[in-house]
């Protein structure tokens, strides 16, 4: 392969093998540049993206979920009524009257504004799904891009556990339509370490810093910052292991105090799980929130052809009530890109 | 074969992340007695610069792997877990000017920014950052150790193990910015679908 024919970021290299468009030959005559973490789809991919899409959305479709679009540009202020810790709009433009507009950095925002407008007072629950691009400042790196495709749906007034378990039942018919085979779902619970945190006692501020520590992924960090709370052994090991613990339904199982209590909400829903989606199930107490507006059942989807979760969701009770409509919730989102990069590599075999 | 496949850093942290796999029970005599081959499917070891290893082990090519805490910080915006602090490979972030008055102070005090060379620019960018100072940050690739000897900037950030070689350019170290030790680290998504041959590893790690 030429320099020149490879691209300079995204995953081009497999799929310029795919489509044929790999060989070294005479080089363009101009080449202009797209933004990077931007891409073109040509007929191969597009072909093989519309498969999966389309069967996505059948699924969606056939459990109940109305297909939905929203526009790409909204007014800022939309995003600023909810936490969007971890999905900030990433790109703002000036409207001909100053307003501020961004391009949205999910749909779960744009699908809350548009049930507390447009369904006011309709009986619920309510059932969207949608397939749009959605729009992050990231690194732009494999599988990883700043316009990306999401499939996904918010269900909308069915509280927990009953609407956790709906939803992780379409997410998972979702991914067996796609022909996804290894997948696992890890599931936790937003608010389980913060309330362990404050069961122990351990002061808010201090709260924060192990928090942020987990959510960096720095268990050195958390296990230097627990250590300098100087809690009595066991206090200090429970906190060194809950993060810890992850696994089959038995993690949910033996445990005591504060802990179990926590839980008990993992065990409810647990038990509301058709066998096929329980088996995908891995329990995971140190899943903590990904998105700010998260405030139950957090959960992630991963399979071994791929080093990056392919999609994630959760509960977010609270969000509804931003916008004038407090209604429990449910949603997720797939990355259709990183699901297709994961197809193609079980294919090939890739177990890492 | 393996189940884990593990990247493991040449260069100063290579014997001692070698000897603690011998000790888990991983056979690394094959890695030791061929300094040119990178992938040993046996053991699940892959070889390379430290700085690649958080690289590798982010987009799941390596499931776990080695690489000193300084690296870490330098590209602290990669998803990796940090899971365990390895304890050898103790070496220190320091910035360091040639002996004698002081030069960075000088020059933050007569000109309001100091040069610094370093081959670790966010790591230094955020320590003036955070101290309040104005720095211009010259990145170079070999000795920074020359840089300040030869009047293109007045300080550096770089790593110490024993203070010989700065010692030996005349140059002292003014502040500590951290203390670096060997890491392990985990690719997130394994650190779910292997928990138990990883947690396995870990279990023998603290035993050891």
């Amino acid at each position: 392969m030429t320099r020149r024919s490879r691209p300079p970021d995204d995953s081009g290299d497999v799929r310029a093998r795919v489509s044929g468009i790999g060989r070294a030959g005479d080089p363009p005559t101009t080449v202009d540049r797209i933004p990077s973490g931007t891409r073109d789809v040509l007929p191969d991919e597009m072909r093989e993206l519309r498969a999966v899409t389309d069967r996505i959305r059948a699924v969606f479709e056939h459990a109940g979920y109305g297909e939905v679009y929203t526009p790409a540009l909204e007014y800022e202020g939309t995003f600023a009524r909810a936490d969007t810790t971890g999905t900030r709009p990433a790109y703002r433009m000036f409207d001909e009257q100053g307003n501020v507009l961004v391009l949205r950095p999910d749909m779960t925002i744009p699908i809350a504004r548009l049930v507390a407008t447009r369904y006011p007072h309709t009986d619920l629950p309510l059932r969207f799904c949608y397939l749009a691009h959605a729009y992050r400042g990231v690194r732009p790196q494999r599988g990883q891009s700043r316009e990306f495709l999401q499939a996904g749906v918010e269900l909308i007034g069915s509280p927990a556990p009953a609407g956790t378990a709906e939803a992780l039942g379409v997410l998972c018919a979702a991914l067996d339509a796609a022909g996804l085979d290894s997948y696992s779902i890890g599931l936790g619970d937003a608010s389980l370490y913060p309330s362990l945190l404050e069961a122990v006692g351990v002061p808010a501020q201090r709260r924060e810093r192990i928090l942020t520590e987990l959510v960096d992924g720095d268990f050195v960090g958390v296990q230097r910052e627990v250590h300098e709370l100087g809690l009595p052994q066991d206090q200090s090991d429970l906190l060194l292991s809950v993060p810890r613990t992850r696994g089959g339904p038995e993690v949910l199982e033996g445990l005591s105090g504060a802990l179990h209590d926590a839980v008990s909400g993992m065990r409810e829903l647990h038990a509301l799980l058709a066998p096929q989606v329980a088996k995908r199930i891995i329990f995971d107490l140190g899943l903590v929130r990904s998105l700010g507006y998260y405030t139950g059942a957090v959960f992630q989807v991963y399979d071994p052809a791929s080093g990056v979760p392919i999609g994630s969701g959760g509960r977010y009770d609270e969000l509804l009530g931003s916008f004038g409509r407090p209604l429990p919730a449910v949603g997720f989102a797939l990355n259709v890109e990183r699901l297709h990069i994961a197809l193609t590599g079980e294919e090939r075999g890739r177990t890492r | 074969m393996s189940e884990l496949r593990i990247a493991v850093p040449r260069g100063a942290l290579f014997t001692d992340t070698l000897d603690l796999l011998d000790r888990l029970g991983i056979d690394t005599r094959e890695v030791r007695e061929n300094d040119r081959k990178l992938l040993f499917e046996q053991s699940g070891i892959v070889t390379m610069r430290p700085s690649d290893v958080p690289t590798y082990v982010e987009a799941g090519a390596a499931d776990l792997g080695v690489t000193g805490k300084d690296v870490l910080m330098e590209q602290s915006e990669r998803e990796v877990y940090e899971l365990v602090d390895l304890g050898y490979g103790y070496c220190r972030m320091v910035l360091a000017s040639v002996a004698g008055e002081d030069r960075t102070a000088e020059a933050l005090r007569r000109l309001g920014v100091v040069r610094i060379a370093t081959k670790y620019p966010r790591i230094a960018s955020r320590h003036f950052l955070q101290t309040g100072r104005q720095a211009e940050i010259v990145e170079v690739k070999g000795s920074v150790e020359l840089a300040p000897l030869t009047g293109l900037v007045e300080g550096i950030v770089d790593l110490t193990a024993t203070g010989t070689t700065l010692r030996e350019n005349g140059l002292v170290v003014r502040e500590e910015i951290a203390v670096c030790t060997a890491r392990l680290i985990a690719n997130p998504v394994a650190h779910k679908l292997r928990a138990r041959t990883i947690d396995r590893l870990l279990e023998r790690l603290s035993g050891v």
